[in-house]
């Protein structure tokens, strides 16, 4: 018997509103799927399955607000697919449903579990699912109706509250528990602006690259040399991270931010990075984010040039080790080699960075080592 | 089409991206990004959105002349 438990998407998480579940018991899950959908105070997270089984029972109901850790439902653990189909058979008896419903029933989202049959034997007709349906509909038509608007403004006023509180939790749990030490690098971008205007001149506009995708990857190439300033920090202990998961700071339009993980950043090319950082923004501001991309950021990355401010002096999010910030990319005067002068495109990246777990030269090697990594765009 | 309907069509994808946007206080001759809190993801989802809507390419090296609201309802016309 497999628990299901609610998981902490992120350090300031303490309880979870379990908006939907995505399976009943009998489905069969597999690793990584999502099977329900719970809000939190920054968003709608799609939760998955960390094993392969059959669930058994759902304990918690839509609508509950549970704590961290609570059991929510029960899987028997991974089995083989005949075994699978047989312990589906049992927790829930073959109910007799003719295809018209059960594909009416699939199309319009109607729970079969929920419907009385009328026909021989119990079986659930088309029209059983069709009465379902539109009972369904009228009871959503009643809740809608029912003070629509005032329900929408106190929704949103009560997320951005929440939302304020959750991240007041974990930068005073960061400030607190965390010695940081700051620094900062002013890096040349001619190389990587020339780069990329070539890059996109090439490009239709639907598949340019913005340079926040470079700064993204160099940042994960150059982390490799760098366990130290990947990973978590917990029970007195650093976990350094092989994988490099960067969390990628974004900022909501009705205030606030979230900073959801792309996975295997160093894995990706500039394309599939440039999509996922596209798909990423679109869901968080739409506040649809999936669990792991909640929980398992190894570093953040945050990006504040966009409003011109020249650095950052990061904060960094629990129990992660490090975050990396860039300013604004812009014109700067550059003393070249030779001592002569030149107008060089600039930006100052910066590290804050866990001193129980590294010292400033650690973090010095690693800027310098991104700021290396930078100047071969092409390699990125 | 006219400028009167570009610049409709403009809005609305100015919108979709801030819905915060208030049309009566833009200011057609004066920096959009100045006015609305466009960032680079969203600079570009805007002209993707315009460029789907009216076919045109816009190659970066154009973006210095979409500085105002009339400069891309002209460069669209």
């Amino acid at each position: 018997m497999i628990e299901f438990k609610l998981p902490s998407l992120g350090a300031d998480m303490e309880e979870g509103k379990l908006l939907e579940w995505k399976v009943k018991p009998g489905d069969a899950v597999k690793r990584g799927q999502v099977i329900a959908v719970v809000d939190t105070s920054k968003a709608a997270v799609e939760v998955e399955v960390w094993n392969d089984g059959v669930v058994s029972e759902l304990l918690t109901k839509p609508g509950e607000t549970v704590p961290v850790g609570t059991v929510m439902a029960r899987l028997n653990g991974a089995a083989a697919p005949a075994a699978a189909a047989a312990a589906a058979a049992v927790t829930a008896p073959r109910r007799r449903i003719s295809p018209a419903a059960r594909k009416h029933a699939e199309e319009h989202g109607v729970e079969l579990d929920r419907v009385q049959g009328t026909g021989p034997g119990g079986a659930v007709t088309l029209q059983d699912v069709e009465h379902a349906w539109a009972a369904k509909e009228e009871r959503k038509q009643a809740r809608k109706e029912e003070t629509k608007e005032e329900r929408k403004e106190e929704r949103k006023e009560d997320k951005g509250l929440e939302m304020r509180r959750a991240i007041a939790a974990a930068m005073s749990r960061s400030k607190r528990e965390i010695p940081h030490y700051y620094l900062s690098q002013t890096v040349p971008m001619l190389r990587a602006t020339e780069w990329l205007a070539a890059e996109n001149a090439k490009r239709p506009i639907t598949g340019r690259l913005l340079m926040a995708v470079l700064q993204l990857k160099a940042v994960a190439l150059a982390l490799g040399g760098f366990p130290d300033l990947n990973g978590f920090y917990r029970d007195a202990a650093h976990a350094p991270s092989a994988a490099v998961h960067a969390g990628v700071a974004i900022s909501l339009r009705q205030g606030g931010l979230v900073a959801p993980a792309i996975h295997d950043v160093a894995e990706l090319t500039l394309d599939e990075l440039m999509k996922a950082l596209a798909d990423l923004v679109r869901r968080a501001r739409a506040g649809s984010l999936r669990s792991s991309e909640m929980s398992d950021p190894t570093i953040t990355v945050t990006n504040l040039g966009e409003g011109g401010v020249e650095s950052v002096f990061p904060i960094i999010y629990p129990p992660q080790v490090a975050i990396v910030g860039f300013g604004t990319l812009a014109p700067r005067p550059w003393v070249t080699h030779d001592g002569g002068l030149q107008v060089m495109p600039t930006v100052v990246a910066s590290v804050g960075a866990d001193h129980r777990v590294s010292d400033g030269h650690r973090g010095a090697l690693f800027l310098a080592e991104l700021a290396r990594r930078l100047q071969e765009p092409e390699k990125l | 089409m006219d400028k009167k309907q570009i610049r409709q069509q403009v809005l609305a994808e100015l919108k979709r991206i801030a819905p915060e946007v208030e049309e009566s206080e833009l200011d057609d001759a004066k920096l959009l990004r100045d006015q609305i809190d466009l960032d680079s993801m969203d600079w570009l989802n805007f002209l993707v959105a315009l460029h789907e809507r009216t076919g045109k390419e816009i190659p970066e090296s154009d973006y210095a002349k979409l500085a105002t609201l009339s400069q891309i309802v002209d460069y669209l016309a």
